[in-house]
């Protein structure tokens, strides 16, 4: 079972069914017990940063997800979930993250002919040819979004060029981001929760 | 770079693709899921579902419609047609839509634009705009009620507008050629490249694969959408696609 974390953070029911799809059941939930007993954890999100982050510590979840990374739960951020993970965002003002990969998210800087936010399917480019996410090489994703993570090269498995490189897959250890959305994109993303599906269940193994 | 996208339009109508012309003598072309699936395949980038009839009754068939589709295929939908508040708005959302698209409805209450913008986010509001070519007043003129309203309103200044009030995206239909299978109408797309920041999406007039590859070249839109030529097999994705590799084209 996956746990889906429960903020109130726009439309969700995307990501359940698209993780229905690959053969991951999942819950919709900001339970602690539920969170921390669930074999991976999904952190999606949709809006601005310090809202969310507000939304996070008045459900007491960042605790929570704090445990779930010292437990090795694999844990995958989507969109505003995966720049969540990282420790400081500057979306209206600047906000503290949650601090689980090393960076910040910055605003995608302007350039002649490039529209901000970034909308529509952009080619990855993988850096990481030896991980589990790098069947993305090449294949186009789907983004929305105004600011991007700035962030260690040792992080990023993949990106894609606009007004400067985006990181578009970030993992280390037990914590991924995706910065596109995989449930919009069509069989690009679903290998790519298929990817994720094979750490879950490789974490399961090590629990047992 | 961002590939360039083509989408289909489907029209609906008590939970079936149908197509008229006009939105009359409308012929039943399929189950939406299993129509949109094959644009999956086919590599389509995104839908538009366009409810035609837009009662009440119609809008839960449609939110059924749009949930067994987000079920099985996987890119962004978007749902227009008859969508009047933020119910409405919330209903389609939660479904599994990405977007909705506010036509009508935005001229008749500006204020929604704003209002939907805010509650879900600009990249959630699409607003359609219909227009034509007045040869006496010289300007682009905005039409509702499917083009049978000219409201006088100046297309340009309305894209502004909608532009500042918050929609993330425009989808600008020629009804000078629509129908026609002449090609989109550049010059139109030329001249609201000049005024418009967000993604822009043409319509109307697609009769063949070369009609894409010409807006793409010659105007700044993000996307190109058709309905005929797809529904009725004369084109497919792929082969839009195709002829857009060959012409240097960047497209998924």
């Amino acid at each position: 079972m996956i746990a889906v974390i429960d903020y109130d953070t726009g439309n969700v029911k995307n990501v359940m069914k698209a993780l229905t799809y690959v053969g991951l059941e999942s819950i919709l939930t900001d339970d602690a017990d539920e969170i921390l007993s669930a074999d991976g954890v999904i952190l999606p999100g949709v809006g601005s940063f310090g809202p969310a982050m507000d939304e996070l510590n008045k459900r007491d979840l960042v605790p929570v997800l704090q445990e779930v990374v010292q437990r090795k739960i694999p844990l995958l951020g989507i969109c505003l979930g995966m720049q969540l993970l990282f420790e400081t965002g500057y979306e209206f003002g600047q906000h503290q993250g949650l601090g689980f990969l090393p960076g910040k998210i910055v605003e995608i800087p302007a350039k002649e002919g490039l529209k901000v936010p970034e909308m529509g399917w952009n080619q990855n480019e993988v850096l990481q040819p030896a991980s589990r996410f790098a069947g993305v090489d090449g294949k186009f994703t789907y983004f929305v979004h105004s600011f991007y993570a700035d962030c260690p090269q040792e992080i990023v498995v993949a990106g894609v060029q606009y007004s400067t490189f985006i990181p578009s897959v970030v993992s280390q250890g037990s914590v991924v981001g995706m910065q596109f959305h995989p449930e919009k994109s069509t069989d690009a993303g679903l290998d790519l929760l298929k990817a994720y599906k094979g750490m879950v269940e490789e974490y399961v193994d090590t629990r047992n | 770079m961002l590939a360039k996208r083509i989408i289909p339009c489907l029209d609906v109508d008590d939970g079936r693709v149908k197509k008229g012309i006009n939105f009359v003598n409308l012929r039943d072309i399929g189950d939406p899921v299993e129509i949109a699936a094959m644009y999956q395949e086919q590599g389509a980038d995104e839908l538009v579902f366009l409810d035609i009839t837009a009662t009440n009754e119609q809008r839960k068939t449609m939110a059924d419609v749009i949930e067994r589709v987000s079920s099985q295929v996987f890119m962004p939908l978007t749902v227009g047609g008859g969508i009047r508040s933020i119910e409405d708005m919330q209903t389609m959302l939660r479904a599994g839509a990405d977007k909705v698209s506010l036509n009508s409805a935005a001229v008749n209450n500006p204020a929604l634009i704003q209002q939907g913008a805010e509650k879900f986010g600009s990249q959630c509001i699409v607003v359609a705009i219909d227009t034509w070519w007045n040869e006496e007043t010289e300007q682009y003129d905005v039409m509702v009620k499917g083009g049978r309203e000219d409201t006088g309103l100046n297309a340009i200044q309305w894209a502004k507008v909608v532009q500042k009030l918050g929609a993330g995206e425009l989808l600008i239909t020629s009804m000078d050629a629509d129908g026609t299978k002449n090609g989109f109408d550049i010059a139109l797309y030329q001249a609201m490249d000049e005024v418009v920041d967000v993604p822009l999406i043409a319509s109307g007039g697609v009769g063949k694969v070369e009609d894409f590859s010409e807006v793409f070249q010659e105007t700044n839109v993000d996307a190109g959408l058709a309905a005929s030529v797809f529904h009725f097999r004369e084109l497919t994705v792929d082969q839009v696609k195709a002829h857009l590799r060959e012409q240097k084209v960047v497209v998924r």
